[in-house]
Parts: structure tokens; C-alpha cells; sequence
């Protein structure tokens, strides 16, 4: 069985101290609240994780959409060959600004999707962590922890200067 | 009074939550005195449309060889009008401008409904609109499909991809802000707002995805929006018209679509800051930065007539230097002259730091260079297609009421979208503002 307490905090470095401490206590599965990204924060929450996967969609959806611009341009031509003054049919160059649009398009379009897949986007109930106040001036941590252990992160957590400690 | 306090101190996280939810309680009958009359003059837009579909374009006084005019103009203007606005969203975000935090939010949604505006304007001009479907390319039957190698073929999927992404991005931008205001809000609100934060919480998990998709968008609308006005340049450049066939259009679209756009980001700020008391966050700094960008864009065009009256007297080519010289000469020379004075002279004054701060100055300025900018675009289409190859064809085209009436409309329609964002949306971004604050630390802050 497992608890969770979150505590909120006032201050940036107050935030980190708890983290560091928390960690290096061995509770490491913690979720962090912030109003703003802050630098400080991320540093110390992101340090043992790996980047962001939103760019391989972004990746996969431009390429998509380069070789869809190129594929329907050409195919097309092809179709229905429009030769004019004896050029070629498959004429590259304009068809690069097709390629150029879509690529952006389809890139564009993927990188929301992966921002809202990766980050489980939309929530339909607020997590049970979740404080109002951290949209606005709060940061909160949210600790997970065994039953038994609630007392000593909770110490922790007042130790380093939350405002507030709830389960 | 309370917004004295705020001009002199810097706002808390908090303070910042307070004064931008403030801008969206119940306006009063100033607000709906504008919106009455900018619906009216849509409404009179609207109906000259319907005028003009049931008896044909004509009724907007196109007659050959002027079959462009106003609309191609406005649509133009209004595609330039919205670069302003991803630029301060994408381009000056990856460049780390920490000045643009207070105004991109109004500036990008400028860019939405300048964009929304503009795809209005290839139906408006289109003959028998209700086949504009015939751009896209679809199956069909014939497997006929659009020809690419046209540059309005182009257009439509540089404006289409244009539009999407500025949409993405604005709503990207916004959505921790509508979580701000879910959160301050009560009751019916509360709900509205919770649905369209899509659960958003400001988890770490979150942001980490989020600000990497961010930067990511940023990075491909820097490159789109220099691509859109090329693409919409190049519906000139790759004709054989003289004045219009032209390696330089590119650029010199580009450049001009910023200026234009940064005039309007100020027409439109400038009295918002004032009846939000937003000074607090809009300051004399974020004014001089614009205005030094206004002035350095007014360079910068100046630079392109030079080089494009230059080129046109030294290529020795007879039909160049004919369409020069009649668009400085004959009917449409006050347009021409005009377009000088806005475009070249009265920004110039910005080079006196106290005109880049004072309110009055920047708005006329402004409002000259909107003028010049649609002037600009006028004296490509219009003088252009009057004098061409063959005097036999050579025509002046005369406004009529519809069109007129069609092109005033637009402001209304763009205006309309942009008054009812602010009353529901947060008009200055929550997030990124706190972001260029002081954060909120209980030891001094270490010194990076």
C-alpha cells in the first residue's frame, strides 16, 4: 500500500531543497506542480530523465509530409501529364514549395499530438494532488511513498520549508 | 489608486493572476459601443458580398485588365499584417526576447484573425466562390487535379498551413493560461474553462512535454512565416508583368509584412494597455523595442524601392522603365507619392528616443505606416496591371461602392474576432509573464 503527501511550497528553492532531499531519502517517485517552468526545478527534477519524445513525432511528422508533398505533386503530374513548352513533367522546383508547406504542416500538427499523448493530455478528473494555487503563485510537490514511511517525508517536507503538508 | 501602486513596483506570481483576470470582468458600454458599431459595418460588408454574388463580380468594377484590385490588395495586407505576430511568438521566442512575453498574446491573436481575414478575400474575389473547393486537391471522378506548378496553387496551401499552425500555436500558448483561469473562476465559468484546460496542472511530466513541443513550433513557424509572403509574393514575381517580375519581391514582401505588422500590433496595444492599466506589464521598454523594430523594417523597405527603381532603370529594359515611370506619372501617382511618405519619411522620426516612448507619436506613426503598407500593395496590383505590354490593353480601375464597402467590412470582420477574444480569453499571457519575473525564492537568489 502505498500514500501520497504533497507539500506546498512558496519558493523555488525551497521546492528544490525538498526534491534533493526527498531523492537522496529514496523517495524518487514524486510528481512536481509549477505555475511557470522553472529552470531550477527542472534541473533537479529532470536530471535522471530522459528527453522529451515530442521531437521524434515532430521528426516522423515532417518526413511524412515532405515525401506526401513530393509523392502527390509527382503522381499527379504523371496522371495527367501537362507538358508546356517541352519541360519536364515532374518540374522539381515548384514542387519543393508543396513539399515545403506540407512538411511544416504535418510537422507541426504531430508535435501537438505527441505533447498531448506524452503528457496525457486531456485529463478528464483532477489528480487528487492537484491545489488550485498551483496555477497561480504555489509549487507543490506530490510524494509517493510506503504506508509506514508517511511520517518521515512528511518531516522532510517541513523540514525544508512547506507552507502546508496534506495527504 | 492601486494601478499607481503597480507602475512603480514589480508584480508578484500572484498580482500577475489578479490583473490579467481583471481584464475580463463585465466591460462597460464603451465595450459594447464598438462592438455595436464594428458589427454594423460588418453587417454592411456582408450584404454588399451578397450584392456582388448575385450579380457577379462586375458589381466590385473589375473590368479588364484590372481584375485584381482591392481584394488581391487587402487579401495581401492582411497576410502581411499577421507575420507581426508570429514573429514575436516564434522568431523573437527562439531568439530568448524576454520583451515579448507581454505583448505576444495579443500579437499572435492578431495574426489568427488577420489570417482569417485574408482567406476571405481569394472567395470574395473568386467569380463563382461556391466552386473554391476546386483548389484543393481531392479525388474525383476525372482524376483532375489542381496544377502545381502555379503559384496560386501555392497560396493556397502556404495560407491553409499558415493559418493551421498559427492556430496550434495559439491555442498551445494559451491552454496553461485557461488552467489559471479555471482555477480563479466559480461556477458556470469554472466549467467553460475546465473543459478547455483539458486538465492541464502544470505537472513536471507536463511542462517537460510542453516546452519541448513549444520550442519545436517555434522552430517551424520561423521558417513558415518567411515562407508565406515569399509563396504570396511569387503570385506576382512569376508572372511576366513588368514591374511585378522581380527576384527581389521575396524579401521585400517579407520586410514589408513585418513593418505593416508591427504597426498593427501597436494600433491594437497601445489601447489595450490603456483601458486594461496593463503598465505594469506593457512599459515604455516593450514600446521602444517595437518602435526600434518599426524603424529598422522602414529602413530596410526604403533600402528595397531603391534597389527596385534602380533595377528597373538599369536593365535598359523599355517596358520596366515604362511602368516605373507611369506609376510615378500618371493617375495613380498620389498613390505612389503617398506610399513614400508613410512608408519612408514618417517613421523616421522614430529616430528620436522620446517619439519611440510617447503614446501619440507611435499610434500616428503607426497609422501612417498601416496606410502606406496597404498603399504598397495597391500600387503593385493596380498601376501594374493598367500599364502593360500593349497600350490597347491599358485601363484604370475606379472603386465601386461594393468593393469599397467589402474592404471596409474586413477591418470589421477582423475587428469583431479580435474584441471578443479579449473579453474571453486572457489577452496578456499568465504563464509568460510570471516566467520573466522575479521568482519567488526565500535566500538570495545565486547569481548565474
Amino acid at each position: 500500500m502505498s500514500e501520497q503527501l504533497v507539500g506546498v511550497f512558496g519558493h523555488v528553492d525551497t521546492t528544490v531543497d525538498a526534491i534533493e532531499r526527498l531523492r537522496a531519502s529514496g523517495f524518487g517517485d514524486m510528481t512536481v506542480y509549477t505555475p511557470v517552468p522553472v529552470h531550477e526545478i527542472e534541473d533537479a527534477v529532470e536530471r535522471e530523465r530522459p528527453l522529451s519524445r515530442v521531437r521524434l513525432f515532430t521528426l516522423i511528422g515532417g518526413l511524412t509530409g515532405t515525401s506526401l508533398g513530393f509523392f502527390l505533386t509527382i503522381w499527379s503530374a504523371l496522371k495527367w501529364n501537362l507538358i508546356t513548352g517541352g519541360k519536364p513533367v515532374v518540374s522539381i522546383p515548384p514542387f519543393i514549395v508543396i513539399a515545403f508547406e506540407l512538411t511544416i504542416l504535418l510537422g507541426g500538427l504531430s508535435t501537438v499530438l505527441g505533447m498531448l499523448l506524452l503528457g496525457r493530455i486531456p485529463r478528464l478528473s483532477p489528480s487528487p494532488a492537484f491545489d488550485p494555487r498551483f496555477t497561480r503563485d504555489k509549487f507543490g510537490v506530490a510524494v509517493r511513498c510506503p504506508a509506514g514511511e508517511t511520517a518521515r517525508v512528511r518531516d522532510i517536507l517541513t523540514q525544508t520549508g512547506a507552507d502546508e503538508v496534506r495527504p | 489608486m492601486s494601478d499607481q501602486r503597480l507602475t512603480t513596483s514589480e508584480p508578484t506570481f500572484a498580482d500577475v493572476n489578479r490583473d490579467v483576470i481583471r481584464t475580463l470582468s463585465s466591460p462597460g458600454n464603451l465595450y459594447f459601443g464598438w462592438m455595436s458599431f464594428v458589427a454594423l459595418v460588418l453587417a454592411v460588408g456582408i450584404l454588399a458580398w451578397t450584392y456582388q454574388i448575385w450579380v457577379g463580380v462586375g458589381a466590385a468594377g473589375k473590368r479588364t485588365p484590372q481584375m485584381w484590385a482591392m481584394y488581391i490588395t487587402t487579401f495581401v495586407f492582411w497576410i502581411g499584417i499577421g507575420h507581426a505576430g508570429t514573429l514575436i511568438s516564434a522568431v523573437l521566442y527562439l531568439f530568448r526576447a524576454r520583451w515579448r512575453t507581454s505583448i505576444y498574446r495579443g500579437a499572435e491573436a492578431m495574426t489568427v484573425f488577420a489570417v482569417l481575414t485574408a482567406a476571405l478575400f481569394p472567395l470574395i474575389h473568386a467569380g463563382r466562390m461556391w466552386f473554391a473547393y476546386w483548389l484543393l486537391p481531392y479525388p474525383n471522378q476525372r482524376s483532375l487535379w489542381p496544377n502545381f506548378r502555379s503559384p496560386l496553387v501555392w497560396d493556397v496551401f502556404a495560407i491553409s498551413t499558415y493559418l493551421t499552425i498559427s492556430v496550434v500555436f495559439f491555442i498551445v500558448g494559451l491552454f496553461p493560461d485557461v488552467a489559471a483561469m479555471r482555477d480563479a473562476a466559480t461556477g458556470r465559468k469554472r466549467k467553460i474553462y475546465a473543459v478547455l484546460a483539458l486538465g492541464w496542472e502544470g505537472a513536471d511530466d507536463q511542462w517537460r512535454h510542453y516546452r519541448r513541443a513549444y520550442g519545436l513550433l517555434a522552430a517551424l513557424a520561423t521558417p513558415l512565416v518567411l515562407s508565406v509572403h515569399s509563396v504570396v509574393s511569387w503570385d506576382f514575381a512569376m508572372a511576366l508583368v513588368p514591374g511585378w517580375h522581380s527576384t527581389l519581391f521575396a524579401p521585400f514582401f517579407v520586410n514589408g509584412a513585418i513593418f505593416s505588422g508591427f504597426a498593427m500590433v501597436l494600433v491594437l496595444i497601445l489601447p489595450m494597455r490603456y483601458y486594461f492599466h496593463l503598465y505594469a506589464y506593457i512599459t515604455d521598454r516593450h514600446l521602444d523595442a517595437m518602435a526600434k523594430l518599426l524603424l529598422v523594417t522602414s529602413l530596410v523597405l526604403t533600402y528595397f524601392y531603391i534597389c527596385e527603381a534602380f533595377t528597373s532603370w538599369y536593365s535598359g529594359e523599355e517596358f520596366e522603365r515604362a511602368s516605373l515611370f507611369m506609376r510615378a506619372t500618371r493617375q495613380y501617382a498620389w498613390a505612389f507619392w503617398m506610399m513614400y511618405l508613410c512608408n519612408c519619411l514618417v517613421p523616421l522620426v522614430l529616430f528620436w528616443k522620446r517619439a519611440r516612448t510617447s503614446v501619440t507619436v507611435l499610434y500616428t506613426v503607426s497609422i501612417f505606416v498601416l496606410i502606406g503598407m496597404w498603399l504598397e500593395r495597391f500600387n503593385i496590383i493596380v498601376p501594374g496591371l493598367a500599364f502593360d505590354f500593349y497600350p490597347y490593353t491599358w485601363g484604370t480601375y475606379v472603386p465601386t461602392v461594393t468593393d469599397s464597402a467589402i474592404v471596409v467590412g474586413s477591418f470589421a470582420w477582423f475587428f469583431i474576432f479580435f474584441l471578443a477574444f479579449i473579453r474571453v480569453m486572457p489577452s496578456v499571457s499568465i504563464v509568460e509573464v510570471k516566467e520573466t519575473l522575479a521568482h519567488p525564492f526565500k535566500r538570495p537568489r545565486p547569481t548565474r
